[in-house]
């Protein structure tokens, strides 16, 4: 028997429009424990480096974690993984919600998408029963409101649904993934759905998820829960609102935005506004928030309230959660009403919050700039309000200048020329980042920026404070109750931090190595949420968190009936964490591409930034051009990922230099032109 | 609402209290529910079997977590729709039967019906425990039990019995129950 997954995945055939239920192998369970880790061998394994993004031949797949379904609170995420048609690698982004549980519930851990249906179409899944169905009604609908549609004609209000918007359908760079309250965002998944002529996946199940030692599991959650509880009666004292209490940023419940809104900066990330937070913004504000939002909400099995369902006069009711509120009123220079306003049409067509309003930002900072011209924009509005409706449509529809900005603002900028690229500033590995333009170089930030693979800052940032607390004593209580650490040292790492001072600030303070051990348990906790499923909300992202290095081993053991301790999960997470990048250097990723936004500090030390470069590659068992060598690959048992580089001369076969690098950036241009 | 029974003349009356307000959606009442019901208890989970559900439907902003109640052979004949705070409640929305009209408070196997025991065994309800925001909360409050009442009720149904069958009719029936027993 098989305890906390269902040892079946769904393998979807769209071109031949075949469904096979396919029993998956234990052992990589054991290996590569699910979600994240599955997704990135079978990617691996199936999807090589010359299969681009729209080909038939890429894989959707959708792969709920290993505990999702159980009693863990939290756990409820889908990792979402493909090859992204905006960076052209590997990309797993993640959604939480309610279809993961769902799903598990059917009777499935994964469904894998592969070819493409000649017509648009959505894959119904009731526990054994699954069929391909039509959806040519469905053409152009909105996401939610396919999933309305779907749940009524089917009459089935338990389902859960998993849609594409107009903008996946018609293949934008950003497109997301929308379920409800939660979405798949990041890195054009939702372009690959359309690309597959898949608007939808609709999951009910109705069957048992088992846990191996059922006393021991049910503890360990109540445990969990007692210390949620624990958590919201006592927020960390001395670190900013969001990063106090538990959940995802709390955007839906706060009203000071006074962080935010005069510490980001608006536009294409470029202005910062510091004395924007006005007593009467914020009563404005307020209101907006207050008249717009009917109830904070949960996902599954959660009692953290990260979203809200709003309602604006005159537009449906949707969800949203975190930053995205801020989004489209900061790139517009707008204000709240706006932000909501156009963030409900915007959910609507499926559009990732963080990219679509800096590409519309960008795309009039051009304008203004003569790089575009009024010619570009025919019957554009004055306002720059109404400037943003008209190119949220030119988009998600790829009309005009919009069918060059439906790529983002990488690619977007190189078809412009003439310049443009300069303005593309805040992307790293071409994805667009949050809008945060700093002063000093911060090396646990210049190493995550650089290295993370998953693209987002706030998917590799947690655990560690992000900055020293000024006293002493405000540190020695603080590490007092820190019982999340791996390791005793880190404590003592963070005690003598000082904020001001000669000795032990930053940037040389954490040192190199202290820099690289603090990175990698940051990234190591992220990795191990996208394989369980679990929310980073509850567990990553945080400092003092329910999840942490010394349960986690504990809930797989009793969840999943695997034999699990520290060093065996710090494996495992290395092990698929290294899968994932294996993915992406067999796809030409290298060290120059591992950079931060160029302008995200100002002040800057190359120095120390190449020392923490090789330092890190180093720890993680990479070679000084970020290539997994074959030693660290051998030890993983990653021995076939060692043959394949060596096979196609990534690695040679003698010793781990690295290879002439054929496959960089322009070479891949190249090709994109052709 | 369960009675515990203390003495002749006092009973425990639990009520859980549900506040539709509070309610965030979660399900982690169903999760809990079906886990403390699975045999061996907490074995597996699976909202299916829940004994509470939540009727849900959060772009019309409707949270109604609904407790099995008895099992009824036949659907109601006529079925009521509400309006409550401009927003329209399903028919049967409010209701706790496990009944052949919907899926809820059944099996999904054996489609034998299920019903609330208020975690036998258990300091409180698990879902209650399970739910931090106290959208259901557990009271409990002693009542004397009036047994005369109960006998004027009966001997007003008795009555009505009488009145539509004839007092030998109504004997009759009682020494065939009394001999069956």
């Amino acid at each position: 028997m098989r305890y906390a997954e269902t040892g079946f995945n769904l393998e979807v055939d769209l071109t031949r429009g075949n469904i096979e239920k396919v029993a998956t192998d234990p052992r990589d369970t054991e290996l590569y424990l699910g979600g994240l880790g599955t997704n990135a061998k079978i990617l691996w394994d199936r999807v090589g480096p010359e299969v681009e993004a729209f080909s038939p031949d890429n894989l959707l797949i959708f792969g709920a974690g290993l505990l999702c379904g159980t009693p863990a609170t939290g756990c409820n995420r889908t990792i979402v993984t493909t090859i992204s048609p905006q960076t052209k690698l590997m990309v797993f982004s993640m959604m939480g919600g309610f279809w993961a549980p769902e799903l598990k519930y059917a009777g499935y851990d994964k469904v894998i998408l592969r070819g493409k249906s000649p017509d648009l179409v959505y894959l119904y899944i009731n526990n054994d029963k699954v069929e391909i169905r039509d959806a040519s009604h469905l053409s152009g609908k909105g996401a939610i409101e396919t999933g309305e549609i779907l749940k009524k004609e089917l009459n089935e209000s338990k389902a859960q649904v998993a849609a594409i918007g107009m903008a996946g359908e018609n293949r934008v760079y950003y497109a997301s993934i929308e379920q409800g309250r939660s979405s798949a965002s990041r890195g054009g998944i939702g372009a690959v759905m359309g690309d597959k002529g898949v608007k939808a996946i609709v999951v009910r199940g109705t069957k048992d998820i088992n846990v191996a030692d059922p006393e021991k599991y049910i503890e360990l959650c109540n445990e969990v829960l007692e210390y949620i509880k624990f958590r919201e009666e006592n927020p960390i004292p001395g670190v900013m609102a969001i990063l106090s209490r538990l959940g995802s940023p709390q955007e839906m419940a706060v009203h000071d935005e006074k962080w935010h809104t005069e510490n980001f900066s608006w536009g294409n990330s470029r202005t910062r506004r510091k004395d924007f937070w006005t007593e009467e913004v914020a009563t404005e504000w307020k209101e907006t928030l207050e008249s717009a939002r009917t109830r904070l909400i949960s996902c599954y099995n959660c009692p953290m309230k990260c979203g809200a369902t709003l309602s604006l006069p005159g537009l449906p009711t949707y969800m949203m959660k975190c930053f995205t509120k801020l989004t489209y009123t900061m790139g517009a220079f707008s204000n709240l009403e706006f932000g909501l306003r156009i963030a409900q049409k915007a959910t609507e067509y499926g559009l990732d919050g963080y990219s679509t309003p800096q590409v519309m930002a960008f795309a009039l900072e051009l304008l203004e700039d003569g790089i575009l011209t009024d010619k570009d924009f025919p019957e554009m509005p004055a306002d720059t309000e109404g400037r943003f409706y008209y190119l949220l449509d030119k988009i998600v529809r790829r009309e005009g200048i919009g069918d060059t900005l439906a790529n983002g603002t990488h690619w977007a900028a190189k078809e412009i020329g003439n310049g443009a690229e300069e303005y593309a500033h805040n992307n790293i590995k071409k994805v667009e980042q949050l809008p945060l333009k700093l002063f000093m170089m911060n090396p646990i930030y210049y190493l995550m920026y650089c290295t993370g693979e998953k693209m987002n800052i706030t998917q590799i940032e947690g655990q560690f404070p992000q900055a020293p607390f000024p006293k002493r004593e405000h540190r020695e209580k603080f590490v007092k109750d820190w019982f999340q650490v791996p390791d005793e040292k880190f404590k003592q790492y963070f005690l003598d931090w000082e904020m001001r001072g000669e000795e032990n600030v930053t940037p040389f303070y954490p040192t190199v190595e202290m820099t690289c051990e603090i990175v990698d348990w940051q990234e190591k906790m992220h990795y191990i949420d996208d394989a369980l499923g679990m929310c980073a909300g509850l567990s990553s992202f945080h400092l003092k968190p329910p999840y942490h290095m010394h349960n986690f081993p504990k809930f797989i053991t009793a969840g999943a009936g695997l034999e699990m301790d520290q060093d065996k999960l710090t494996k495992a997470a290395k092990r698929y964490r290294t899968l994932v990048r294996a993915n992406n250097i067999r796809r030409g990723m290298r060290r120059k591409d591992e950079v931060p936004p160029a302008d995200h500090w100002k002040k800057r030390f190359p120095e120390l930034e190449k020392e923490l470069l090789d330092t890190y590659y180093q720890y993680k068992g990479w070679n000084n051009d970020g290539i997994p060598t074959k030693e660290s690959l051998h030890e993983l048992g990653l021995d076939y990922v060692a043959e394949d580089f060596v096979k196609r001369g990534i690695l040679t076969d003698g010793e781990d230099s690295p290879f002439e690098d054929t496959s960089s950036e322009e070479a891949m241009a190249e090709k994109e032109k052709k | 609402m369960t009675v515990d029974k203390i003495d002749e003349k006092k009973k425990i009356i639990k009520t859980i209290k549900i506040d539709v307000d509070k309610c965030n959606g979660c399900r982690a009442c169903e999760v809990i529910c079906s886990a403390f019901h699975a045999a061996p208890k907490y074995s597996s989970n699976n909202p299916a079997r829940s004994r509470i559900r939540i009727i849900r439907d959060p772009l019309r902003d409707i949270y109604v977590p609904v407790y099995a109640g008895e099992y009824t052979v036949a659907e109601c004949a006529g079925r009521d729709k509400y309006t409550i705070d401009g927003k329209e409640y399903d028919e049967c929305s409010f209701c706790r039967a496990s009944c052949p009209s919907r899926d809820e408070f059944k099996e999904p196997d054996s489609g034998l019906p299920l019903k609330c025991d208020m975690c036998e065994g258990e300091e409180e309800p698990l879902c209650v425990k399970w739910c931090l925001h106290d959208a259901l909360i557990l009271e409990e409050r002693e009542e004397e039990m009036e047994e005369e009442v109960e006998q004027e009720d009966l001997e007003i149904g008795l009555e009505s019995l009488a009145d539509k069958y004839g007092m030998d009719k109504i004997m009759d029936a009682v020494v065939r129950m009394n001999e069956k027993d």
